[in-house]
């Protein structure tokens, strides 16, 4: 994997029908992990799709630059709102689905290690139908792993978990991700406070940081700082207009 | 077994009835022969029948598979190259509406009394709903998944041989169960405008000389190949949409 570079996105979103969020400045740090928490339709996941050069339903007026001037074009992994695996394809293959895809064999000893990695040692050939959502995500999880590239872009992943499948596969991400730079879209404040680096609140009122608890990630879901800042997430989230007051607090 | 026996009551109650009708009615048999004489047409000319039979499910089988291959090749090309699609689907669409029937007298003066103009027909029947169905499948794989494949730097070759192509099996077989049920009409009026062989002719023959019994038993013959062509092609559309889905066949 070749070193993880930030990535800055700034300019004003355009989502067309005359919906924009003007001055957008974020900045998402170098090999550390950080959320992007938000109400469903503000358009977070726009955002992301345009970082990921994915078809968007909307345009960005400004530019993304990374800190090491490269492109992200071919450095990115994509882990979507659903698991996206292939059923027709068994756990191995839908690990190895981005080589077959580029004409590439997948390393069978890499996929293996990987399996055993996300906790699914004896799964290899069963098919996602055969799996629950927690071990899919597993799966998805492991693929993205096999593409090993340092920017990973997570678009609520685990939204559809149960709380306890989510809080491990939330542990499981952050544990198997470290030193990449991961930007995660989240809705869920208990998740961002959870796991941010650096958190970021993004409103109709537009995008702002949010300060994230002093001790490092992964944080304990009961412990005093994370309840306090999800509290402070969901008020921020509540009341548009405060974010920037708090941010500046 | 309950479900055959189930058929069975009522294909037996559909015999009586049958039966009921002709004495009821008093038709003489060349108008409507009973099951009892209609059983013994089908044992005395069982060998005609068999060589008949041969004939037209020879014609329906190449018509299938000659024109479920095009038909797939057709969608996958149109597929691989959207600017022809788009150039090339009207026209497809439009040669639809010419009854293919209407063309069977053109073919069988193009190609003859023998059974290539009833696979031609036959083919010509299928080719358009295979291809459509496929087609239609082929452009509805799951957005999230084509995303994911982008952003994997996947071609556009390899994602619609190793995405959209799996995932538009169970399209393909409905396109497959609809070609079944028109095959056999394909080749049947393919046999009517013209034959020397075959159910239709068959039939066609029996009817010019009364032999009303011949021509029910030739029906019969024709029906049960339907059924099984019908089961056999479900099975394998069964087959498809458990690979696509990812469960083991027949769960």
């Amino acid at each position: 994997m070749t070193p993880a570079p930030g990535i800055r996105i700034a300019g004003r979103l355009d989502f067309g029908g005359g919906y924009a969020i003007d001055g957008i400045d974020l900045a998402v740090e170098a090999g550390r992990w950080t959320c992007l928490l938000g109400p469903s339709g503000v358009g977070k996941s726009t955002l992301l799709r345009l970082i990921a050069g994915l078809d968007a339903g909307g345009r960005l007026d400004g530019a993304i630059t990374t800190t090491d001037g490269a492109p992200l074009a071919g450095r990115i992994a994509w882990m979507g709102q659903t698991d996206l695996l292939a059923p027709w394809l068994d756990v191995a293959g839908n690990i190895g689905l981005g080589a077959r895809l580029r004409g590439e064999r997948a390393d069978p000893a890499r996929v293996e290690r990987l399996i055993g990695e996300v906790g699914l040692a004896g799964h290899r050939e069963k098919r996602p139908a055969a799996l629950s959502g927690g071990m899919r995500q597993r799966v998805a999880l492991a693929r993205t792993l096999m593409e090993d590239r340092p920017v990973a872009l997570l678009d609520e992943p685990f939204s559809a978990l149960d709380a306890r499948t989510r809080a491990e596969m939330q542990e499981l991400a952050f544990r198997v991700l470290a030193g990449r730079t991961v930007l995660m879209v989240t809705h869920d404040p208990a998740e961002a406070a959870r796991l941010g680096h650096a958190i970021h609140v993004m409103t109709e009122a537009g995008l702002r940081p949010f300060p994230a608890p002093a001790s490092p990630p992964i944080r304990e879901p009961g412990a005093r700082e994370t309840l306090e800042t999800q509290a402070a997430l969901l008020a921020a989230l509540r009341a548009p207009d405060g974010v920037a007051a708090e941010a500046a607090r | 077994m309950s479900r055959v026996a189930g058929i069975l009551g009522v294909a037996a109650v559909a015999i009586a009835l049958w039966q009921a009708l002709v004495w009821a009615t008093g038709v003489p048999p060349f108008i409507l022969p009973g099951p009892g004489r209609v059983a013994v047409a089908l044992w005395d000319a069982r060998l005609l029948l068999a060589q008949h039979f041969t004939v037209t499910a020879a014609e329906v089988l190449a018509g299938i598979v000659l024109g479920s291959a095009l038909g797939a090749l057709t969608a996958v090309q149109l597929m691989a190259a959207p600017r022809l699609a788009r150039a090339v689907m009207p026209v497809l669409v439009f040669t639809q509406a010419v009854p293919v029937f209407a063309l069977a007298p053109l073919l069988t003066l193009w190609l003859g009394y023998g059974i290539w103009s009833k696979i031609a027909m036959t083919l010509l029947i299928i080719y358009f709903p295979v291809a459509s169905a496929f087609l239609d499948g082929l452009r509805r794989t799951d957005p999230g998944l084509l995303d994911l494949a982008r952003t994997m730097g996947a071609g556009r070759a390899r994602t619609l041989l190793f995405l959209r192509l799996p995932a538009a099996l169970p399209a393909f077989a409905s396109g497959l169960r609809l070609a079944a049920v028109y095959a056999p009409i394909g080749a049947v009026i393919g046999e009517w405008v013209g034959a020397s062989q075959g159910l239709g002719y068959l039939m066609l023959l029996a009817n010019g000389r009364a032999k009303t019994d011949l021509m029910f038993a030739a029906l019969i013959v024709l029906a049960l190949m339907t059924v099984a062509l019908h089961a056999g092609v479900g099975a394998l559309g069964r087959r498809l949409d458990a690979y696509a889905a990812g469960r083991a066949a027949g769960g």
